[in-house]
């Protein structure tokens, strides 16, 4: 059984106690900070290699050049044109993650709960599914032209996928214990998917939209590389007509960056959804 | 149908000294020779067979036997979680069909809800029935409070010791206030003082507020220190080996049982019946 923690409104803690707590804790906090530094190191000990090859051992055509990225990226964040661009990628990104995840996770439920439509659908969801989403890119812009929407709607269906196949799982694996305990209790079906389907399946559905992250930068990238006039992806594609190599790693960094933030938003919403997760991460381990 | 005087105890041997008058309370779950055969990738497999007792609302009864033996089988079918394959169950004289909720069921494993604090899971059953907030809040303190659990409102179950999660779990069956309570093993994993300490409040609540129990369980000297009524079964396909009597009154001290001499017959005596099938 697992032990109680020290988050469990339990009787103080005495001096001692008190005291072991809170030299553990400036132990982890050392660790921590020196983990820090050592990354930090590794940072400039990489930038450097790559300057020094770039001046004297490989051409900065093919590597760039990291003080060439730096004033590319300083030029664009002057001018504006870095956050107009990485405007529109987060725009078509987030909304296509939205409308996907929205969709996906509706769809998740409903098959999750009928049974028999799931084994209907199953065989053309899994066709659809093993098709590489992307190579839709020309049909859709045959449909929605070159403008932002096509990338939203590319994005949304390579996010739907993954929230749905996911949500799909979370649905599937609710405890039977747990509706039947319910059940007992006079639950209908609508308390049932409340109660304990939902919040059971959020944990998957997490699961989902941490891989979506990605993901939907892909769709909107993608879209931009093969038509646009805006955006990281154009950026990118921009530079590369002009052999323009550090212009090309600044695209590429801004693009890093962005994914890093949204993959950040999707955890900070994740504590917020599961503040018992908080509680099960901080138990102390015991076997 | 009623029972007469002759059938109500049928499944007790002919010959069992403790033998007692049927009581007058009427009869809560009636088993009517009850088989159930589960299908499984290797074949069938019966778990129990040829079932047939009477549990009497107000009763404290225990099924004790070998792992195995079909004594979860017996609780399952009282709630409607499946039918029997053979013969009936009935509750109060009406078949028991699927989900019978007048019935609480409380298993080894919890199943508290994680995403939910204390206080919320035990507001569950009072949620489904949806009573006003502040008067289930107002319930969810007093169930609280008997059971123990004062001041935990906040925490989640990953927060509670093995106790704490039984005694959540015993406060949200007490919530929706069930006539009678199916418990499957529910103290299994508990070491053996606090088993005792909950044995004695299960008891205590038991009594105080009239609740039948039907209470599974694989320890002897479990079956015998909290019930009015003890049934034994026998080995894989469970049958009824023995219905006893526990010759203890109803206001009983459990810490001190190991010293009275009629509890300490009656276990060995029991436990003379189940050795031969405990090897």
């Amino acid at each position: 059984m697992t032990q109680m923690n020290l988050t469990a409104p339990a009787g103080a803690m005495t001096a001692p106690e008190a005291s072991a707590t809170s030299r553990k804790r400036d132990r982890e906090r050392q660790r921590r900070n020196r983990i820090w530094m050592a990354r930090g190191g590794f940072l400039v000990a990489f930038v450097a290699a790559w300057q020094i090859a770039a001046m004297y051992f490989i051409s900065d055509f093919f590597i760039g050049r990291p003080d060439a990225i730096a004033t590319k990226l300083w030029a664009w964040a002057v001018n504006g044109s870095l956050f107009y661009h990485a405007s529109i990628t987060s725009i078509e990104a987030l909304a296509g993650f939205l409308l996907g995840s929205l969709v996906g996770m509706a769809a998740g439920v409903l098959m999750g709960r009928a049974q028999t439509l799931a084994e209907i659908v199953d065989p053309f969801l899994m066709m659809f599914y093993s098709l590489p989403k992307v190579a839709l890119a020309p049909m859709f812009i045959l449909w929605f032209g070159i403008g932002i929407d096509m990338k939203i709607y590319l994005t949304a269906t390579i996010v739907f996928f993954l929230v749905f196949l996911n949500t799909y799982a979370g649905v599937r694996s609710v405890s039977r214990e747990q509706v039947a305990i319910l059940r007992l209790m006079g639950a209908r079906e609508r308390h049932i998917l409340r109660k304990v389907v939902l919040p059971s399946a959020v944990t998957w559905v997490f699961n989902g939209l941490r891989l979506s992250v990605p993901y939907a930068l892909i769709g909107a990238i993608v879209g931009e590389l093969i038509a646009s006039n805006k955006g990281l992806g154009y950026l990118l594609a921009n530079a590369s007509g002009q052999y323009d190599t550090s212009a090309m790693f600044a695209a590429l960094i801004a693009i890093m960056v962005l994914a890093l933030a949204l993959n950040l938003a999707v955890k900070v919403v994740e504590r917020k959804a599961m503040p018992w997760k908080l509680a099960e991460d901080s138990r102390e381990m015991s076997i | 149908m009623r029972h007469s005087a002759a059938t109500a105890w049928v499944g007790q041997t002919l010959d069992d000294p403790n033998a007692r008058q049927p009581t007058e309370a009427p009869v809560l779950i009636s088993y009517r020779g009850v088989g159930k055969v589960f299908e499984t990738d290797r074949g069938s497999m019966t778990a129990v067979r040829d079932i047939t007792l009477d549990i009497r609302e107000g009763e404290f009864v225990t099924l004790v036997g070998p792992s195995g033996c079909g004594k979860s089988t017996l609780l399952n079918m009282a709630a409607g979680l499946f039918e029997p394959t053979t013969g009936s169950v009935h509750y109060r004289d009406t078949l028991v069909t699927p989900y019978n909720r007048r019935v609480g069921y409380m298993t080894q494993n919890d199943h508290l809800l994680p995403w939910r604090d204390v206080q919320g899971n035990v507001m569950i059953p009072l949620e489904i029935r949806g009573m006003p907030r502040a008067e289930a809040r107002d319930r969810v303190q007093q169930l609280l409070d008997k059971v123990g659990l004062k001041g935990f409102e906040r925490a989640y179950p990953a927060q509670l010791s093995g106790g704490m999660r039984k005694r959540c779990a015993l406060a949200r069956l007490l919530a929706y206030d069930p006539e009678a309570l199916l418990m499957d093993e529910p103290f299994g994993a508990l070491d053996a003082q606090l088993r005792t300490r909950m044995q004695i409040e299960i008891r205590r609540l038991a009594l105080e507020l009239n609740k039948t129990v039907v209470f599974v369980t694989h320890d002897l000297d479990e079956a015998v220190s909290i019930a009015d009524r003890c049934v034994v079964f026998t080995q894989r396909p469970g049958t009824i080996a023995r219905v006893v009597d526990v010759p203890l009154p109803r206001e009983r001290d459990l810490m001190q049982l190991r010293h009275d001499n009629s509890y300490r017959d009656l276990t060995a005596e029991l436990w003379q019946l189940l050795a031969p099938d405990m090897e």
